[in-house]
C-alpha cells in the first residue's frame, strides 16, 4: 500500500486522457525510482507551464505566451487562415507542419441540442480578424461530423460578404486506404469528390 | 451470410440460451408466450435500428436479470456446393475459405471465414447500445455492412391501414439492405432536423445563418435518402413486375406524400428556407423525406393494399420481401436473413406449400415461428427444427 501522497499522485495521473490506473502506477514508479532524471525535470516543466500558461487572445491557442508562438511567427503566411474546432485540432494540423498560415480556434462546434450557440464560440473574433483584411483564404477544417459540417456551413455563410476564398478540407479516401476496407459512406463521399487526374 | 450460432444472455425471457441453426430454414415452435418472437427480436438486433418490435433497449433486458443483456452471433458465409444463387460477391477465394460443415464450434478461429458480432446493453448504461464486431467495438450502423435482416410480423398486419411512418420504416429497411449508407444519411438527416426544430421553437433568437447551415445538412442527406429510395423502388418494381402471378399477390409500388423535386438537394434547401415560419408554428418540419409514403397496390386486382383482405395484405408483404431478398442477393452479393413471425399460420395450405418451396429454392437463412409443428410438415429435411419451452430452446 502506497502512502497517501503517492496514492494522490497516482490518481491524478490516472485521470489523464490516454492513461489509466495501470499506466499511472507504472509512471509513478518510474518517477520515484528516477527522481533526479525524471521527477525533478518534470516538476520544473510543470511549474514553468503553470506559471506562464496563456490562451492566445488572437487565435485561441493554448501556449505560454500571448500572442502564441504560431501567431508571433513572422515566417508564416498571414494571408492564410485555418479555422478549427479545438486546440487539439490545431496541434494535430501543426504537428504535420503542412499548413503554412495562421489558425483560429473556435472552442467547439454549434450544437442546438447541447445548447452551444454561435455566441458561445469564438466566431465574432474570427469575423473581426477577417474584416480587418489581409487574409485571402479561410480554410474551414471542421470535423466530418454533422455538427462540424453545420458549423462549417454557418461560418461560410457568415464570411460570404468578405473578399476571401473559403475552402474546406476534402472528405474521402484516406492515404494508404484500401477500397475494400472503407465503409460505404466514405466511399460514396470519395466518389462524389472525384476529380480529373490531369 | 447466415447465423451458425446465436446466444442470448438476459434477453427478454431468456437467462441464457444457445442455438446452433443451420444455413437454411429454421423453425421455432412452442406455445403462446414461450418466447419464439423474442428469439426473432434478438436476431433482428444484429442490424441497425431498434429491432422488430421497435422496443426500447431497457425493455429487452430480462426483468429478473441485472439490467443488461447481450445477443451474440457467429456469421458464416453461405454453404458451398448448394443450389440457389450465390450473388455477385461469390468468388473462388471465398469458396475456399468456407468451412464445409456447419455449424462450426463457437471457438473456431476467424480464419475459417466466420465473423463474431454481438450487441446489447450494460446494466450501468441501459440506454446505450453496445456493438462488438470480431471483438472490437463498433457502431450499430456498421452491423449493416455485415448482414441484412428483413422481417414480417403480425404487428405489420396493420401496415397498410395505419399511418405512413410504419410503411416508410418498412421501405427504408429494404433500402438499407441495398445501401448500408442509408442509415448514416437517415441519422444525420434526423439530427439536423431535430436541431432545426429546436432553433425554430424560439424564433426571436434563431440565427438565420445557423438555420441555413442546418438546412444545407438536411438537404444534402435528405437528397441522398430520396435518391436511394428512388433507386430501390425502381429495381424492386422491376423485379415485382417480372414475377409470375403465382400464389402470392404481386405488388405494385409507388411513393406518395412528400416527393423530391428534379434537383433534389437545392430545391429541398430552398423549400426549407421558405417554410421556416410554417414549421416553427407547427413545432416540426412538415416537408421532407420523413414525410414520404409508400403506396402499395395489388396488381392483379388493381386495388390499393389498404382495401385488400388481411390474407391478401400478408401475401403482398411476402411478395415484396421475397422479391427484395432476391434483389439484394443479386446486387449486394448476400442474401438477407428473413424472420417470418407467424406467417405460416396465416396462409392457406397451398400458399404455405408454395412459400416453403420458394424459400428452399432461393436459399438463405429463414427463421419461421408457429405454435404447431404440423404447420411445417411440407418442409424438406434440411430445416433446423427448434422447440421453445420453459425459457429455453432445444433442437428437435
Ligand atoms: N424483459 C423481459 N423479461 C422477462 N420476460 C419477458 C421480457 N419481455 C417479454 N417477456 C416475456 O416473454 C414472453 C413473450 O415471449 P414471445 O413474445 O417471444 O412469445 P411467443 O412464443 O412469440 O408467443 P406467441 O405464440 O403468443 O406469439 C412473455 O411471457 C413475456 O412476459
Ligand atoms: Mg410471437
Ligand atoms: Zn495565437
Amino acid at each position: 500500500m502506497a502512502s497517501p501522497e503517492i496514492e494522490a499522485l497516482t490518481q491524478a495521473l490516472a485521470r489523464l486522457p490516454g492513461l489509466g490506473p495501470r499506466s499511472a502506477r507504472r509512471a509513478v514508479l518510474h518517477l520515484l525510482k528516477k527522481r533526479e532524471v525524471a521527477l525533478a525535470p518534470l516538476l520544473r516543466a510543470l511549474d514553468a507551464v503553470n506559471d506562464k500558461l496563456a490562451i492566445c487572445s488572437t487565435c485561441g491557442n493554448v501556449d505560454t505566451t500571448d500572442p502564441c508562438s504560431i501567431c508571433a511567427d513572422t515566417r508564416r503566411d498571414p494571408r492564410l487562415l485555418c479555422v478549427v474546432e479545438e486546440v487539439s485540432d490545431l496541434w494535430a494540423l501543426d504537428r504535420s507542419r503542412l499548413f503554412p498560415g495562421h489558425f483560429h480556434v473556435l472552442g467547439g462546434r454549434l450544437s442546438a441540442l447541447e445548447g452551444i450557440r454561435p455566441e458561445d464560440l469564438s466566431i465574432d473574433k474570427l469575423i473581426a480578424r477577417v474584416a480587418v483584411g489581409g487574409i485571402d483564404e479561410v480554410v474551414l477544417a471542421m470535423n466530418a461530423t454533422l455538427e462540424g459540417q453545420t458549423t462549417a456551413h454557418y461560418l461560410a455563410e457568415r464570411l460570404e460578404t468578405y473578399p476571401v476564398r473559403i475552402t474546406q478540407l476534402a472528405h474521402g479516401l484516406p492515404v494508404g486506404g484500401e477500397l475494400d476496407y472503407l465503409d460505404e459512406g466514405t466511399l460514396a463521399q470519395a466518389l462524389r469528390a472525384r476529380r480529373p487526374v490531369v | 451470410m447466415h447465423l451458425s450460432r446465436l446466444s442470448l444472455t438476459d434477453f427478454r425471457s431468456y437467462a441464457d440460451a444457445v442455438l446452433s441453426p443451420g444455413p437454411g430454414l429454421v423453425v421455432l415452435t412452442g406455445e403462446n408466450g414461450a418466447g419464439k418472437t423474442n428469439i426473432l427480436e434478438a436476431v433482428s438486433l444484429l442490424t441497425p435500428g431498434r429491432g422488430l418490435r421497435g422496443a426500447s433497449l431497457s425493455d429487452m433486458a430480462r426483468q429478473a436479470g441485472a439490467g443488461g443483456f447481450s445477443v451474440a452471433a457467429r456469421l458464416l458465409p453461405p454453404p458451398p456446393f448448394k443450389g440457389g444463387d450465390r450473388g455477385v460477391g461469390a468468388s473462388l477465394e471465398e469458396a475456399s475459405l468456407m468451412a464445409p460443415t456447419v455449424p462450426t464450434p463457437s471457438h473456431s478461429p476467424e480464419g475459417e471465414g466466420g465473423i463474431d458480432i454481438g450487441t446489447g446493453i450494460l446494466a450501468t448504461a441501459p440506454e446505450r447500445r453496445q456493438v462488438r464486431i470480431n471483438g472490437a467495438t463498433g457502431s450499430a450502423t456498421a452491423l449493416g455492412e455485415w448482414l441484412s435482416i428483413l422481417w414480417l410480423t403480425p404487428a405489420m398486419d396493420r401496415l397498410f391501414t395505419e399511418g405512413a411512418s410504419g410503411r416508410r420504416r418498412f421501405f427504408d429497411r429494404l433500402v438499407l439492405a441495398l445501401e448500408p449508407s442509408h442509415a448514416t444519411h437517415a441519422a444525420r438527416y434526423e439530427a439536423a432536423m431535430r436541431a432545426r426544430n429546436k432553433l425554430l421553437a424560439e424564433p426571436e433568437t434563431a440565427d438565420p445563418a445557423w438555420l441555413s447551415a442546418l438546412e444545407a445538412g438536411m438537404a444534402e442527406h435528405g437528397a441522398r435518402i430520396a435518391e436511394a429510395r428512388e433507386r430501390a423502388l425502381a429495381m424492386l418494381g422491376e423485379r415485382l413486375a417480372a414475377q409470375a402471378d403465382g400464389p402470392f399477390a404481386r405488388a405494385g409500388l409507388a411513393f406518395g406524400g412528400w416527393r423530391p423535386a428534379e434537383d433534389a438537394e437545392s430545391a429541398f434547401r430552398a423549400e426549407l428556407k421558405t417554410a421556416r415560419g410554417r414549421d416553427g408554428a407547427a413545432g416540426r418540419t412538415l416537408a421532407g423525406p420523413h414525410r414520404t409514403d409508400l403506396l402499395v397496390t395489388h396488381l392483379a386486382k388493381g386495388q390499393a393494399a389498404e382495401h385488400c383482405s388481411t390474407g391478401e395484405q400478408k401475401a403482398l408483404l411476402l411478395s415484396i420481401i421475397l422479391a427484395h431478398a432476391d434483389l439484394v442477393a443479386d446486387r449486394a452479393g448476400r442474401r438477407p436473413i428473413l424472420l417470418l413471425d407467424e406467417v405460416a399460420a396465416h396462409l392457406d395450405p397451398s400458399r404455405r406449400t408454395a412459400l416453403f418451396a420458394r424459400l428452399e429454392s432461393a436459399g438463405g437463412q429463414v427463421w419461421m415461428t408457429g405454435t404447431e409443428r404440423a404447420l411445417f410438415e411440407g418442409l424438406g429435411g434440411d430445416a433446423t427444427l427448434l422447440t421453445v419451452a420453459n425459457g429455453n430452446v432445444h433442437h428437435g
